[in-house]
C-alpha cells in the first residue's frame, strides 16, 4: 500500500533537514503506528506525504500502489487514496463545511472517472456518517471548523476521512484534545472503516489510544527517523518508560 | 479661501460642460443655484486634495471617453427577486419598460416631474443632505450632480413597501456621460428597499439622498455593472433619525474606475446604519470606497465592510471614517477593510480615521492586506478540491463577510452567485 523509502526532506525557508531518512512499509489493511518525542519529525512526514508546500524532498521515494506521491499535487494525493487527518485542523470562515465536504468528495469522484453524488445522496450519506459520530447538523452547517472545540474539530476530521473513504488514512495526533467519551467514538468511526483493505498510519503520543484501534506495527521516530519497530507491546514500553532508553539503545 | 485661478478655471468648464437646467419650478431652481454656488466656492476635485490622493479625478471631471457595450449572456443581477422595476437607458428614464410606478406605501414620481412643480416635498431633502455632507470635506462631483442631473426618481415612503424598488441602468450607446439623481424621504415607521443594477454610462455621476424619519428602515443594494471602461462617481448621503436604520451594500466587478463615496449622519438615537461592500478587480481596475460617518447622537452602531479581492495589477482603495460627536455616548462603531491580492501586481490602499470627542464608546477599525491563505488552501486540496476551486471558495469566503451584511437572503445569494461566476470565469 504505502511505501517510503530513504524519505528525506528539508525546510524550503532554511537549510534545514527535518526527515532523515525513513523507511516505512505499510501493507494493505494493516494499521501502524508512530510514537516519538516532539519535534522528531511525525507532522512534517504526514505533510512530506500529503504534499503541503515549504518543504523540499531531498532524497527518496513514496509510493502508494506503485504511484509515485511525491510528484503530485495535493489534491491528485487525495484523489489516490490518500487522507491525513490534520493535528490542527483549519478554521475556514465563510467556506461551509457541507459545501466544502460535497465539493471535496465530488472533486475526488470526478478525479477517479466516478460518478458525482447529487445533493440528495450527499445529504444522506452525510446525516448518516455524522451521526454515528454525533456531530450534530447545526455544526455541519456552520464554517469549516470554525467555532468548534479541540474534540470536534478532531470528530469533524473522522468525518471528512469517512465521507471521501480514502484507501490510506493519516491520523496525526487525533487523540489529543479528545475527552475519554469522544476518543471511543473517534476509534469506533476508525474502526468501522477498517475493512482488511484500508490502511492506516496512525501518530499518537498515548497508548491509550491504541488499546482501541490495535495496531499491528508500532515504529518509534526520533530525530527524523525511525529508530525502532515492533509490536503493539513497543507502545507499552513508551507509555511505562518513555523514550529514554530507547534514545540511549540506539546512540 | 479662494480658489487658485486655475482651479476656478477648471471648474468653470466643469459646470459649462453640463447645459443648465431650463424652465423647472421655484424649489428645484434654488437647489441648483445653491449647489452651484457650493461647487464655485470648492472648487473641482483635484489630486491635491485629501480625499483624491488614491484616485485620480481627471477621468471623472474631463471629457468623457466611450466605453464598449458587454453583452453578457446571464440575466440581470436581482432580476428573479420580486420587483416594481424602473428601467433607465442611457440615463433616461422610460416609461414604455418600467413597470407601473404605482405602490402602496410609497409615492414614486420621476425627477423631471417633481421638479417641474413649484411646490414639492423633495426640497427637504433633494440637495440638502448632499449639502449637509460638503463639510468638513466637499464632494465636487455630488455639488455637480445637484445642480445639473434631470434624471432620477424621488421616492416618498409612508408605510411598508412590500416588493424592493428596483432601478435598472441600461446602455446603448457607448460613448455616454450620465447623470442621475435619486431622493427618497422615508416618513416614520416606513420600510422600503431600492435596488439598482447595471452599469448606466460610458461614465456615470451618480447621487442617492435618502432621509430615514425615526424608526424607518432603508434597505439597498446595487451592482455595478461589468463593462470593462466604464468609470463612474456616486454618492450616497443618508440622514438617520431615533432608532431608524439604514443598510447598503455595492457589488462592483469590473470597472475601469470606481469612485462610491457614503456619507451618514446620525441625527436621532439608538439608530444603525451599516455601508458595505465586495469587489473584485482584474488589470484595468481602481475601486475607490470613502465613507464618511458621523455620530451625533446617543447609542448608535455604524458598520463598515469592504471586502476587494484584486489582481494583475488591479487597485482598491477605501477611505473610512468614523467621527464621533461629543454628544454621541455609547457610541458602537466597526470599521474592516480588506484587500486580497491574487498577485504581486496588484494594490489595496486603506486610510481608516477614527476621530472621537465622545469618551463612552466603542470603535474598531481594521484594515488589512494579504494573499489567500496558504495553510487554508493546503487543507482545501488535500482533501481533494482542485487548487484553482479551492483557490476560488477562499476567495468567496473572503468576500461573504461583506455579503453577509445584507439581510436579505435573496438578494445576498443573487450577489454569492454573481461573485462566484466572476471568479470562475478566471480560473487560470
Ligand atoms: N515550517 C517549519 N518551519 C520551521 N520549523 C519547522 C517547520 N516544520 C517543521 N519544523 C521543525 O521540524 C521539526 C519536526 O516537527 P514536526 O511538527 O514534524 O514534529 P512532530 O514529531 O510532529 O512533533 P509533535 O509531537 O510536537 O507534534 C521541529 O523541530 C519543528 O520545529
Ligand atoms: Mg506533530
Amino acid at each position: 500500500m504505502l511505501k517510503i523509502t530513504n524519505l528525506k526532506a528539508s525546510l524550503e525557508e532554511e537549510d534545514k533537514q527535518i526527515l532523515k531518512g525513513i523507511d516505512l512499509e505499510i501493507g494493505e489493511g494493516e494499521v501502524h503506528a508512530i510514537m516519538g518525542p516532539n519535534g522528531s519529525g511525525k507532522s512534517t512526514t504526514s505533510y512530506v506525504l500529503s504534499g503541503k508546500g515549504g518543504y523540499v524532498v531531498d532524497e527518496g521515494s513514496a509510493t502508494l500502489d506503485g504511484v509515485d506521491l511525491l510528484d503530485m499535487e495535493p489534491e491528485e494525493r487525495a484523489a489516490a487514496g490518500l487522507f491525513l487527518a490534520f493535528q490542527y485542523p483549519v478554521e475556514i470562515p465563510g467556506v461551509g463545511n457541507m459545501t466544502f465536504l460535497r465539493t471535496a468528495v465530488n472533486s475526488q469522484r470526478k478525479a477517479r472517472g466516478e460518478e458525482e453524488l447529487n445533493a440528495a445522496e450527499f445529504l444522506k450519506l452525510v446525516r448518516e456518517k455524522a451521526k454515528s459520530l454525533k456531530i450534530d447538523a447545526d455544526m455541519l452547517k456552520r464554517p469549516v471548523n470554525v467555532g468548534f472545540s479541540g474534540g470536534e474539530k478532531k470528530r469533524n476530521e473522522i468525518l471528512q476521512m469517512a465521507m471521501l473513504e480514502p484507501k490510506m488514512c493519516i491520523l496525526d495526533e487525533t487523540d489529543s484534545g479528545l475527552d475519554v467519551d469522544a476518543m471511543k467514538l473517534v476509534a469506533e468511526g476508525v474502526n468501522a472503516l477498517r475493512d482488511g483493505k484500508r490502511s492506516f498510519l496512525v501518530i499518537t503520543h498515548y497508548q491509550r489510544l491504541l488499546d482501541h484501534i490495535k495496531p499491528d506495527v508500532v515504529h518509534i521516530m526520533s530525530a527524523g527517523k525511525i529508530i525502532k519497530t515492533g509490536g503493539p507491546e513497543l507502545a507499552l514500553e513508551v507509555e511505562h518508560n518513555g523514550y529514554a532508553d530507547l534514545l540511549n539503545e540506539v546512540a | 479661501m479662494a480658489l487658485t485661478e486655475k482651479l476656478a478655471d477648471a471648474t468653470e468648464a466643469l459646470i459649462t460642460a453640463y447645459p443648465a437646467p431650463q424652465g423647472e419650478g421655484k424649489w428645484a431652481t434654488d437647489a441648483r443655484s445653491n449647489a452651484l454656488a457650493t461647487l464655485r466656492e470648492n472648487g473641482a476635485p483635484t489630486r491635491r486634495d485629501e480625499y483624491w490622493k488614491f484616485t485620480n479625478p481627471s477621468t471623472l471631471i474631463g471629457t468623457a471617453s466611450s466605453a464598449a457595450i458587454m453583452h453578457a449572456e446571464e440575466k440581470p443581477v436581482f432580476d428573479d427577486i420580486d420587483k416594481l422595476l424602473v428601467v433607465f437607458v442611457d440615463g433616461v428614464y422610460r416609461a414604455d419598460l418600467s413597470d407601473d410606478l404605482t405602490i402602496e406605501g410609497a409615492a414614486i414620481e420621476t425627477l423631471q416631474d417633481a421638479m417641474a412643480k413649484d411646490i414639492h416635498w423633495a426640497k427637504d431633502v433633494y440637495g440638502v443632505l448632499e449639502a449637509n455632507g460638503q463639510s468638513p470635506v466637499s464632494r465636487p462631483l455630488a455639488a455637480l450632480n445637484t445642480a445639473t442631473a434631470t434624471e432620477g426618481l424621488v421616492i416618498h415612503v409612508t408605510g411598508k413597501v412590500s416588493k424592493p424598488v428596483a432601478i435598472r441602468y441600461v446602455r446603448q450607446n457607448t460613448d455616454t456621460d450620465v447623470m442621475v439623481h435619486h431622493a427618497v424621504k422615508l416618513e416614520e415607521g416606513a420600510d422600503i428597499t431600492v435596488l439598482e443594477n447595471g452599469p448606466a454610462a460610458a461614465r456615470f455621476n451618480s447621487c442617492l439622498e435618502v432621509d430615514v424619519a425615526d424608526t424607518a428602515s432603508f434597505h439597498h443594494a446595487r451592482a455595478q455593472g461589468r463593462d470593462h471602461e466604464r468609470c463612474a462617481a456616486t454618492h450616497m448621503f443618508a440622514r438617520l433619525g431615533k432608532e431608524s436604520s439604514f443598510k447598503s451594500f455595492t457589488l462592483t466587478v469590473n470597472g475601469a474606475l470606481t469612485r462610491n463615496e457614503a456619507v451618514i449622519e446620525f441625527t436621532g438615537d439608538d439608530a444603525m446604519a451599516s455601508v458595505s461592500g465586495a469587489c473584485a478587480g482584474d488589470g484595468a481596475f481602481h475601486h475607490d470606497d470613502t465613507v464618511f460617518i458621523t455620530h451625533d447622537a446617543v447609542n448608535c452602531e455604524s458598520r463598515q465592510v469592504f471586502k476587494k479581492v484584486l489582481r494583475n495589477g488591479a487597485t482598491g482603495v477605501f477611505q473610512g471614517k468614523i467621527l464621533v460627536q461629543q454628544i454621541a455616548q455609547k457610541t458602537d462603531g466597526y470599521q474592516i477593510a480588506q484587500g486580497l491580492l491574487l498577485d504581486d501586481d496588484s494594490n489595496f490602499l486603506a486610510k481608516p480615521e477614527l476621530e472621537i470627542y465622545a469618551d463612552d464608546v466603542i470603535c474598531s477599525h481594521g484594515s488589512t492586506v494579504g494573499a489567500v491563505d496558504e495553510t487554508a488552501l493546503f487543507y482545501l486540496t488535500s482533501r481533494g478540491v482542485p487548487k484553482a476551486e479551492a483557490q476560488d471558495m477562499l476567495v468567496l469566503a473572503f468576500m461573504d463577510e461583506g455579503i453577509q451584511e445584507i439581510e436579505d437572503e435573496a438578494i445576498a445569494d443573487d450577489i454569492r452567485e454573481r461573485l462566484g461566476a466572476w471568479v470562475e470565469r478566471r480560473r487560470d
